[in-house]
Order: structure tokens, then sequence, then C-alpha cells
């Protein structure tokens, strides 16, 4: 499945946007509208202002509520409608557009349809987007199997490492235990016909995709508490506006003068008090939340496992690829007692010369740090002797000179049965190399031994930086290795993670996930294997490599197709950032009603109390134009906004009450006096245009 | 502001402050988590804790048995229910009932439902004058029991959300019985003895006569028709007073044995007796806070809450008190003394009590409406328009600056959570508050909670002001007359009692009405918190980490009050522009 892996691009052109614009109108499906309370609101409002405007056109009224006056507030009412309409289009759209590139990646797998179940009947060469149900393939050596399905016909071995990350080959044939194949993998020898088990887009890769897409988006826990809470507000400020009508009928009776506030004015007060900022963009930050995931190369099953990340307590992270490089390397060489550090290079590396393994060649990489050369293997007349279960050693015979590398024990047998002796000095080279987590390879030659070279693994760097920075993030790092404890303490310090689980084996790693759970917290790991599945399915957030195999992705709820352990940083952060957006939005749209009481009270009821224009602290120019200017800032910060809810607000891991400090200078303070500007601003530009 | 207001907050805070570390503390220990290890102490606990144990024999309580919320909350409203109809059938049955010297009749059916609902909610809005309609048997054995039960009521609904969040995975918040009994037997029956008893030795009285003749020192003469009359002689009346004045302030209940409240001079004789009761309303609202915090095993936190109670409660004080030191606009230019004086007050001393001055009058109406008491000894009715904000808004904040007993506590825990969840978000983590996530459904009862008291004000008033009958009554024209209603509603939707005055709330229908807005504004908020409590004591606690937001920061204590008051401003900004703010530019501009 590696085809998938090219990235996604995204094209944010004009033609992108006019499709978002076009699917705004879509959305003014009241269907549609009534899923969001506060928009709902909004949008009922603009209905009945553009009523009222028909109906104030057959009657001529006062100044404020002119029908140019309603026509006004209705058209920026509707606009508001639209402009939430078009952040959702937007977000949704460019989710879309990744997933689209994704898909086409994926159907350039080409597929050969039998006509009938029998080698070397007619064929024609389709793509495996088109195949159905029970279609029958023909899939020989070097073929990428299409789709999942099950062999009707012949033997094959097959590479399937890309599902199960195990590189041997696997038979597959009919009849036998063994007859299901899938999607992705890919056949090295011999040929298969296979019937297709799957209609197109049932598969896994297609079923996530088609949740990220948001054709089955569902709001997640915490989306839900905040729209109930908005919904609250919306309905307190309902109430507030609608008693506004009988208090200013009671007040033109208590001043005998004036005449009630005008339903215009009250419905305009309304949307501008509602929660329309983050009522409007609630529902494009979640898609935008999955949209950073897919852009990060992760499909997530749901939203709520985005949100979930976010609140992370402690990281299980495999030590292997993730921590560490994937292998040990020859970090030093100890030579014995009466051995020259030059002599021990040179016999290490005659040791190594033949050896493939990632530490072989590390070794001869050391060696020629100390000007050793690279040898030619054939030159020296030399045989390579592999390493073998039952010696645990390698190395090369030169003639009857035997030159072997490998575990302390296993060598000091090999010498002592050669009558040699294995020097106290080595000894405590080996244990001491061992105690520091390290690994100590003996290098023999004949019947002395030459000296220690020890293997390390390799920290990957940066990664000391991240885990300081998960730390002041509050999340616990812990390393998951199946080495021993000594190897484990060793390479943990070096990492700088806060914990680690040594010996690691499937039940320890399920016992401690469930452990940590207990006491309350939230973990989240990474995974491959099907050993891995039981613990994936126990973590809150999972994410499985697209490497691993398929039970370990049915088990996760995130996959990263990249396949890159240390992803999951990335994925807490996105989702830290998720409930960031809301929090700083849903602030900012409600620090925001203060000036726009101090715009439209003093307008609403002008005709009654009008030394109520004290309250006009921003010197709006006429009560018409103080609530057109409070309408329009409300529409348009929308618009404004839209980025900031796609991308997200910047995450900093520099802890929570900094954090909250700063955002509530930012969206509480900055949010009770940017209307005021705005609104300012906006009353000028009205008057200066005569636009009413 | 003068210096002497300065001082009076200052030593009132810190008294009040000083106290409720200790009585906090005893709150935690007789509500602390295991039943069946009860405060232990001198003789006097003891004493107590055998009657206690015969309380429970008698009962048939079992005193072990815990209680999950819905049982707890059944048990409770069926508890005031009954509490509420006992008061209603000694109310109407009065004149039959012993203890009545002054043989008063029966208190009509409407006036009797709304004051048994008023007394039973802990509102204590009183439609009735007491010297003039209830004998001390009604007095006593009804509206002062309901004093002690309606306070203990509060009281328990708190320790529930307390437990709530000090226990967890599971689903038993207590015993009401239990903590019923404790609240009344070791926490308001002692508290009120000794108040009462230093209410006596200032001069309240306590005794059991209905009226006494007074010789008047200087014989009064006047002519009316015609004809001459002279007065020699006034009747007093009498009663069992301090026994009542000292759990109307301790359980902030606020309904005066006489009409005149804590203006009568046998209520509140002097500025000691004024300020003794000041403390009395603060003492449990705000011990309750550090009970809170001691229980949940993290004092900061219930520091932390009541700093933020203490800061609202002194600004909006500072506020009345300057508005009613400033000069009323409408005296300008006319021989009247304005400013303070050794020999004058200066200031607005219109409706106000002489013996107690603008100080001690305007603080003490602050205190009553922030601690939703609702007694007062000065006319609100004759405040300056922003001066009368003062106690209107305290109440419409929710009587979360310190507010009633117990309900102070778990209303502005109501608002600690909108701080935290929108707080929480933007710290990039599911809210949580002492370790407990906040979810979806805690999230309703928060914001069913929240909803109510604006809506039922709202309503209310929007109501009463269409109504030709309910606007008739009005003492005020202009919008002083919808000052009035509002304050009206916003009082009984609180459940503070306080009443402005001028306004006739005799009617049936503002007896009905007010009636019902009462039992809304208790029970429409105390169910949604037991329910939240019921959700919250099943959840774990998840142990703080470097990205858990702290809540006993000054950055938090911030966040709240401004929360606090965003709430308050936002829901009621545009009645009270109707109101008080317009009452204050109409003043202004017509002088």
């Amino acid at each position: 499945m590696s085809e998938i892996i090219s990235k996604p691009r995204l094209s944010l052109n004009a033609p992108f946007f006019m499709k978002a614009a076009l699917v705004s109108f879509r959305k003014l499906d009241p269907r549609v509208q009534i899923r969001n309370p506060v928009m709902f609101v909004v949008y009922v409002g603009a209905i009945l202002t553009t009523m009222l405007y028909f109906r104030s056109l057959a009657s001529g009224a006062g100044a404020v509520s002119s029908s140019s006056f309603i026509l006004a507030t209705s058209i920026w009412l509707w606009l508001t409608v639209l402009f939430a309409n078009f952040a959702e289009a937007v977000g949704e759209g460019q989710n879309r557009a990744q997933v689209e590139s994704l898909r086409k990646a994926r159907q350039d797998t080409p597929a050969k349809k039998l006509a009938e179940a029998r080698y070397g009947a007619s064929y024609e060469v389709v793509s495996s987007q088109n195949l159905k149900r029970n279609d029958l393939i023909l899939v020989e050596t070097g073929d990428w199997i299409p789709g999942d399905g099950e062999v009707v016909e012949g033997l094959a071995s097959i590479d399937e490492s890309a599902i199960t990350g195990e590189s041997a080959p696997v038979i597959r044939g009919v009849g036998s235990d063994f007859d299901s194949v899938t999607g992705g993998t890919r056949v090295l020898s011999d040929w298969l016909i296979v019937k297709i088990s799957a209609e197109p887009g049932e598969a896994f890769l297609d079923r996530m995709i088609k949740m990220v897409e948001g054709a089955t988006r569902q709001k997640t826990p915490n989306e839900i508490a905040l729209t109930i809470l908005l919904a609250v507000m919306t309905i307190i400020f309902l109430l507030v506006c609608a008693t506004l009508l009988p208090f200013s009928i009671f007040g033109v009776h208590l001043m005998h003068e004036g005449h009630p506030a005008s339903v215009t004015i009250l419905i305009a007060l309304l949307v501008c008090l509602i929660p329309t900022t983050i009522g409007a963009l609630l529902s494009a930050i979640g898609i935008a939340g999955m949209g950073r995931m897919l852009r990060a190369n992760v499909l997530a099953t749901s939203g709520r496992a985005v949100e979930a990340a976010g609140d992370v307590d402690v990281l299980l992270l495999d030590k292997t690829g993730t921590i560490t490089l994937g292998n040990r390397q020859a970090a030093a060489f100890y030579p014995a007692p009466d051995v020259s550090e030059r002599d021990f290079a040179d016999l290490a590396q005659l040791s190594s010369i033949a050896d493939q393994t990632p530490e072989g060649r590390s070794v001869v990489v050391l060696a020629k740090q100390y000007g050793i050369r690279e040898r030619d293997l054939t030159s020296l007349n030399a045989r390579f002797i592999p390493f073998s279960a039952s010696t645990r050693m390698s190395g090369v015979d030169l003639g009857d000179r035997q030159i072997r590398k490998g575990a302390a024990d296993a060598i000091r047998l090999h010498v002592e049965s050669q009558s040699g002796s294995f020097p106290d000095a080595v000894q405590s080279v080996v244990d001491s190399v061992a105690r520091r987590g390290s690994t100590p390879l003996v290098v023999s030659d004949r019947a002395q031994v030459v000296g220690v070279i020890e293997l390390k693994d390799i920290v990957k760097g940066g990664i000391k930086e991240r885990f300081i920075q998960l730390r002041r993030m509050g999340i616990q790092t812990i390393m998951v290795t199946g080495d021993n404890r000594l190897t484990a303490a060793a390479i943990a310090a070096e990492a700088g993670v806060d914990d680690f689980l040594a010996e690691a084996t499937p039940e320890k790693k399920l016992e401690l996930i469930r452990g940590i759970q207990a006491s309350g917290k939230l973990v989240a790991m990474t995974g491959d294997g099907t050993n891995d599945a039981p613990a994936l399915a126990q973590a809150d957030v999972a994410v499985a490599m697209n490497s691993g195999t398929q039970v370990a992705k049915e088990a996760a709820n995130l996959v990263d197709l990249d396949s890159n352990p240390t992803k999951l940083i990335e994925v807490v952060e996105t989702g830290k950032q998720l409930l960031m957006t809301r929090g700083a939005l849903t602030t900012f749209s409600i620090a925001n009603d203060v000036a726009k009481y101090f715009a439209i009270l003093p307008a609403a009821f002008a005709s009654i109390y009008p030394q109520l224009n004290a309250l006009n602290i921003m010197d709006l120019s006429s009560p018409a134009h103080a609530v057109l200017s409070a309408v329009i800032f409300n529409a348009l910060i929308i618009v404004a906004l839209i980025p900031l809810a796609l991308k997200g607000t910047k995450y900093r891991p520099i802890g929570a009450e900094k954090v909250l400090r700063r955002f509530l200078w930012i969206y509480g303070a900055g949010g009770v006096i940017l209307p005021f500007v705005g609104i300012k601003l906006i009353d000028l530009l009205l008057v200066s245009g005569h636009w009413l | 502001m003068s210096a002497n207001s300065l001082i009076q907050l200052a030593v009132l805070i810190g008294a009040v402050l000083l106290l409720s570390w200790p009585v906090g503390l005893y709150l935690a220990r007789v509500f602390m988590d295991k039943t069946e290890q009860p405060p232990s102490g001198g003789r006097i606990i003891r004493a107590l804790r055998v009657i206690e144990n015969s309380i429970y024999r008698m009962a048939g309580v079992d005193p072990l048995q815990e209680m999950d919320w819905v049982s707890y909350a059944v048990a409770l409203l069926v508890f005031n229910l009954l509490g509420a109809i006992l008061l209603y059938a000694i109310l109407r049955l009065q004149y039959w009932l012993p203890l009545n010297p002054q043989h008063f009749p029966a208190v009509p059916s409407v006036m009797s439902f709304n004051t048994a609902v008023s007394f039973m909610t802990n509102t204590n809005w009183q439609s009735y004058s007491g010297e003039t309609t209830l004998g001390i048997f009604s007095q006593m054995f009804g509206l002062t029991v309901q004093n002690f039960l309606s306070a203990a009521t509060g009281l328990c609904i708190a320790i529930v959300l307390i437990r709530a969040f000090a226990r967890e995975s599971q689903k038993y918040l207590g015993n009401f019985w239990v903590d019923l009994t404790r609240a009344t037997l070791y926490v308001l029956l002692p508290f009120s003895l000794v108040v009462a008893v230093f209410l006596i030795s200032q001069g309240v009285i306590q005794n059991f006569q209905g009226t006494k003749r007074v010789d008047l020192l200087h014989p009064v003469a006047f002519t009316v028709n015609h004809h001459r009359i002279q007065l020699t002689h006034q009747v007093l009346p009498m009663g069992p007073v301090a026994s009542q004045e000292a759990i109307k302030e301790l359980g902030n209940n606020g309904g005066g044995y006489f009409n005149m409240n804590s203006a009568h001079p046998f209520e509140n004789p002097n500025p000691l007796s004024n300020f003794l009761e000041m403390i009395c309303m603060f003492l449990f609202p705000g011990a309750i806070c550090i009970a809170f915090g001691e229980m949940v095993g993290d004092r900061r936190q219930g520091w932390a809450i009541l700093t933020a109670m203490t800061i609202l409660f002194v600004v909006f004080a500072s506020g009345g008190l300057m508005a009613e030191h400033g000069s009323n606009p409408g005296l300008h230019g006319l021989p009247v003394a304005t400013r303070a004086s050794p020999l004058q007050s200066g200031g607005n001393m219109e409706g106000k009590e002489t013996r107690f001055g603008i100080t001690d009058s305007v603080l003490f109406n602050a205190t009553a409406t922030a601690t939703s008491t609702g007694a007062i000894n000065s006319t609100s009715d004759s405040y300056l328009p922003l001066g009368g904000l003062v106690p209107l808004w305290l109440m419409e904040l929710g009587e979360v600056s310190y507010g009633g007993i117990g309900s102070g506590f778990y209303g502005m825990m109501l608002f600690v959570l909108v701080a935290v969840f929108v707080a929480g978000l933007m710290v990039g983590r599911t809210p949580e508050y002492l370790g407990k996530k906040i979810e979806t459904f805690d999230m309703k009862m928060v914001a069913l909670g929240i909803l109510v008291t604006p809506a039922i004000i709202l309503i209310g008033t929007a109501v009463a002001v269409l109504i030709p009958h309910a606007t008739s009554v009005l003492g005020n024209p202009g919008p002083h007359g919808f000052t009035e209603i509002l304050y009206a509603f916003s009082s009984v939707a609180n459940n503070n009692g306080s009443a402005m005055g001028g306004l006739t709330v005799t009617s049936i229908f503002y007896q009905m009405v007010t009636g019902i807005v009462m039992l809304m504004g208790r029970f429409w908020f105390a169910l949604p918190v037991m329910a939240l409590s019921g959700s919250l004591v099943m959840k774990k606690k998840i142990p703080p980490s470097l990205g858990t937001l702290p809540t006993h920061t000054p950055l938090f204590i911030t966040l709240l009050i401004g929360t606090v008051l965003l709430v308050g401003a936002l829901n009621f900004l545009p009645a009270l522009s109707l109101g008080p703010l317009i009452e204050h530019f109409l003043l202004i501009h017509s002088h």
C-alpha cells in the first residue's frame, strides 16, 4: 500500500472558493440549519426581517423602521448565515480535496479481470476501483493484489510485509486455511486467481476515508457540551431580547412618549448577542481538525479520537524506531590488555567484513575511524561464517585462522574449547559495557580473546527536546522495549523519558495501560503488530502504523499512513489545538457582546429615552447606523476568523496557566475592545458612503 | 466614600474572613465523609450526640444508610413539601392555635400560600405585615421553624455537591436525614442561641406579650376635621424577636418579625447589633467555602472561591457607598447640606435610619442582598438610582457573591464550572475541575441551573408589565416603576426576599406569581445541582499534571469574577438600562 503515501496537495484557488460559495447556498436548507442551534436562530431572524421588509413596503413608518433599514439588516443577517455556511464548506472542501488525492493514488492499482476462473483465460486490465464483489482476477509474479478476496485457484508466495510487518513471504493457496488475500500485498512468485470479496469503497482504507470526508461526521462529546452551553446562552439572549418588547411598551406607557423598540432592532440585537462567531465556526473547527490530521497523513476514525488526543496524559512509545534509530551501532572498541587498539580495530573489522546486518556494517564504519580500510572478502580468500543459533557467533575463516565475534559466553566457550582462556580484564569490560545498557560483543582470534565491541542504541536526534516539550504540556512519556531492565534504563536516561517498561510483552503492555487508566489518566500508544491489538484497543488514543496488520488497524482509532511513530506527538498537539481554538473563539464571541450593547441599546430606545444616548460611548452617527454597524461587524468577524478556525490557534507548550493568561488577553480583553473599534469604523464608512 | 465607610467595610470583611476559617473547619468536621464518625469533642457535643441518636431512633432512620442523588433529592423535596404544608396549616389555623394574644384571624389562603412557599424556599419574601397579621405561635412554630429547616436544606445541597467532588467512583452522596439533623443540631441551633443572647443584650426584645402600652414622653396634639386629638400613649407590638432575629440572619432568611425588618429598633437597636447581624449573614456562606476546601482536601480551592466572592462584594458595596454618599442632583441649588460635615451626614439620607446613617445602611443593604438574606434596615426605594442599582444587580448576579447559606456556594460552583469549561478548552484539555472531567451531562445541568434565574426574572417582569392591574399598584411614576417590578422579580427568583418597597404586592396576582417564581428559583436550581452531584460523584479523579489548569490562582479567581460579571451584565444590562440606568440619566438631565 505504499503507493498511497504521496502527500495530498491542496489547491485553494478561485474555483475552489466558488464551489464553497455555491455549497453555502445549498446549506440554507432548514434541515441543515437546525443542526446548529445558534445559527438556526440567525436563520429564523433573517427570514423574519425579510418578511418585515415586505410588510414595511406596504406601510412606511419612521426613520429607524424605514424599509431600507430593514432591508439592509435583513441582507446582513442572510450574509451572516451564509458566512457560517461558507466556513463549513471551505473546511469540508479542503478535506474532500485531500481525500480525493488519497483516493486517486489508490485507484492506480491495475487489476487483471478474468472472464472465467481458469489460468490462461483472457483478461482485461481494469482499475481496482472498478472491481465488484465476486469479480475474478488474476495476479502473477510481481503484481499487487488489487483488493481483498479469496483464492479460487493456484498457489503463490506472497509478500504481506506491508500489512503484517513480517518480511518472510507467506504461502496462499486454494483449499488451505490460508486462502484469503488482502489488497495491497504483492505476489512474489507463481500466480493466483482471486475472487474479490469486498465491494469497492468497503475496504478498510475506504471506510476511513469516508469518515474523514465528513459524510458520517458526528459531533464529539466536547463539541456537544459546548453546543449545549451555546444553546443555553442563545435561549437566555432570546429571552433578554424578547422581553425588551414588553419592557419598552411599558416604557412608552410610563413616559407617555416614543414608541416601543422595533422588532427589526430586537432581532438585530439578538443576532449580535448570541454567540454567532463560535456558533458559525464550530463545525468548521472540527472538520479542520480532521483535515489537519489528514495533512499529517494520519487518518482518524472519528473526531472523538482527535479530541481525546488532546487530553492524553501518558504516551507509550516503542523504543525501536521511535526513540532510537532502528538498530544498534558499534560505538567503541575495547582491546584486550596485550592487544593494540589498531590491531583490535583491524580484527573487529575482519570479523564483520562479511556481516551484512546493520550491526555488522556499523563495526566496519567504526573501524574506518581507526584508519582500517575496507577489504575484499574474496581477495583475502576468506570464508564467511554466518551467525547460527547453535554457536551464537559469526565471523570469518582465513585459512585455519578463525576470527569470531559473539556474545561473551559464546566466545568463552569457543576459546576454552581451543584451550584458550577468557581474561578477567575482558570480562570486567564486558560487565561494565552491559551495565551501561549497551551490548558487548567479544572478538576472538584463534584461541585468543582480542577485545570487546560496544554496540549501542542510538537515540534519535531531537527526541530529547520533544520529550521536554511534552513534559511541559503535562504529558508523561513511557518507553516500551523488549530489552532487559539495565539496557532499558540506560536508554531511558539518555532519551529523557519519564519511565520505561522493560522486557515488555503484549500482556505486560496491556496491564500497564490498564494500571495507568485506573488512576484516571488517558493513555496514547502506537503499535503495528497483531499482538499490539489488545493494547491498542485498550488505549484511549491508539495510532496504528499503516505498515501494521489489519487487526492492529481495526483496533486503533488513528492510522498513520507514513508509519512514523513520532507522529503521535503531532496528533496530541492537533487535539489540543482543536479544543483551544474552540475555547478562544467562545471567549471572543461572548466578550464581543459588551460593545454591541453599547451600540444597540441607546438606538433601540432612542424614541422613549433619548437620554440613554449617554451609553452611546462610541458616538455612532444615528440609531439606524448603530444597529447596522453592529450587525455588519458581527457578520464580517465570522469571515475574518475563518482562517483561524481552519488553521487553529497557535500551540505552544508553555503550561496551562500561561496559555490561559495569553488567551484571556488576546481573545478576552481583545474581544471586548476590538468590536468598539470595528463598529465605530463601520459607522464612519456608512456615514461617508451615505449608504442609508 | 468616606474614611469611615472604608474602615467599616474593611473591618466587616476582615471579621468575616477571620471567622470563616474556624467555622468552616467546624462545618467540615460536622459533615465529614464518614457518617459513623460524628464530630467528637467536648461535653456539649457529646450531649448533642445523644440527642442526635435519639432523633434517628425515633424517626427510624439508619444513619449509615447512604443515598444516591435521586433518593436524596426525593427525601429533600418531600421534606420541604411537608414543611410548606405544615406552615400553610399553621397560618390558616392560627385563630384557633395558642399564643395568639391579639387574636389575629386566619391568614388569607393566597397569602398563606405565598408565605409558606416563601419561608420554605429560604426566600422570606413578605407580603404580610408581621405585627398586624401573625400571632406568636405562627411566628415561632411556623416561620422560625422553616427559617431553620430551609437554611439546613440549603446547607445539605451544598454538602452534597462538595461530597461529589470529594468522593470518587461511587454513587452515594450521604444521608439527607443525617445531614439535615446535623445542620440543625450542630450548626444552626448553637450559633443561633449565642447570637440571640447577644442581641438581647443589645436590646432586642424576647417575650410572649402581644402588645405593650407605653406612655409617650411628650403627649402629641393635632387637629383632624376640626377635632382636636391628644395622644398620650402608643401601643408597641411585642414578641419573641431575638430568637427569630438570630436565625433570620444566620440562615440568610431575612424575614423580619416586624414589617420594618431590621430598621425596627426592637430587631436591630444599634450600630453594634447592626454590625453583628451583617457578620451573621456572611458567616455560613463564607464558611462553607472553607469547608469545601477542607473536605476536598485542597484548602486553596476553598480560599479561591471565597476570595472571588469577597472581591465581588467589595466592588459592589463600594459602588453603593459612593453612590449614596454622593449628592442628589435634585437638591442642588436648594439650601440643603449635601456634603458631610460634623453636624450633617451629607449624601442621600432619605429612607435611612439616623441611628445607622448612610454607611451602615448601605453596607447592611448590600450584605443582605449579596447574601440572599433580604433583611433591610433602610428603604431601597429611596436610594439614588445608582445606589439602588447595587442591591438589584447583586441579586441578579445570581446570589453568588457569598449568596445564601449553601445556595450561594452551589450557585457559585455553577459559575466555576462555566469558567472551567471555557478556560479548559483554552488550555487544550477536556475541562476538569478538582480532577473531575466536566462532560456533556454536567454541562447540561450547569446550563439548566444558570438558565433558570434570568429566565424567570425576565419573563416574570415582562408578564407583570403587560398586565394592567400589576402596573396599577406602582408607587412611583416613570422608569422607577419599572425598577420596582424588576427588583421584586429579581428578589423572589433568587430566593432573596429583599423588597424595594413602593410596589404593593398583596394582590392575588403578585402573591401567586411570586410564589411560583420562588418555587422555581429554589428547586429548578437545586435539582440540576443535585443531578450534577450525582454525575460528578461517579467520576474518577484525574491526578493533576502540568497541563491541568490550576483553579486556585489569582488568574482563575479573576476569570471566575469575570464570568460572573459578564453573565450578570449580559443578561440584565438591557433591563437595567430601562430601570436604574435611565433613572440616573434622567435625574442628571433634569437638573
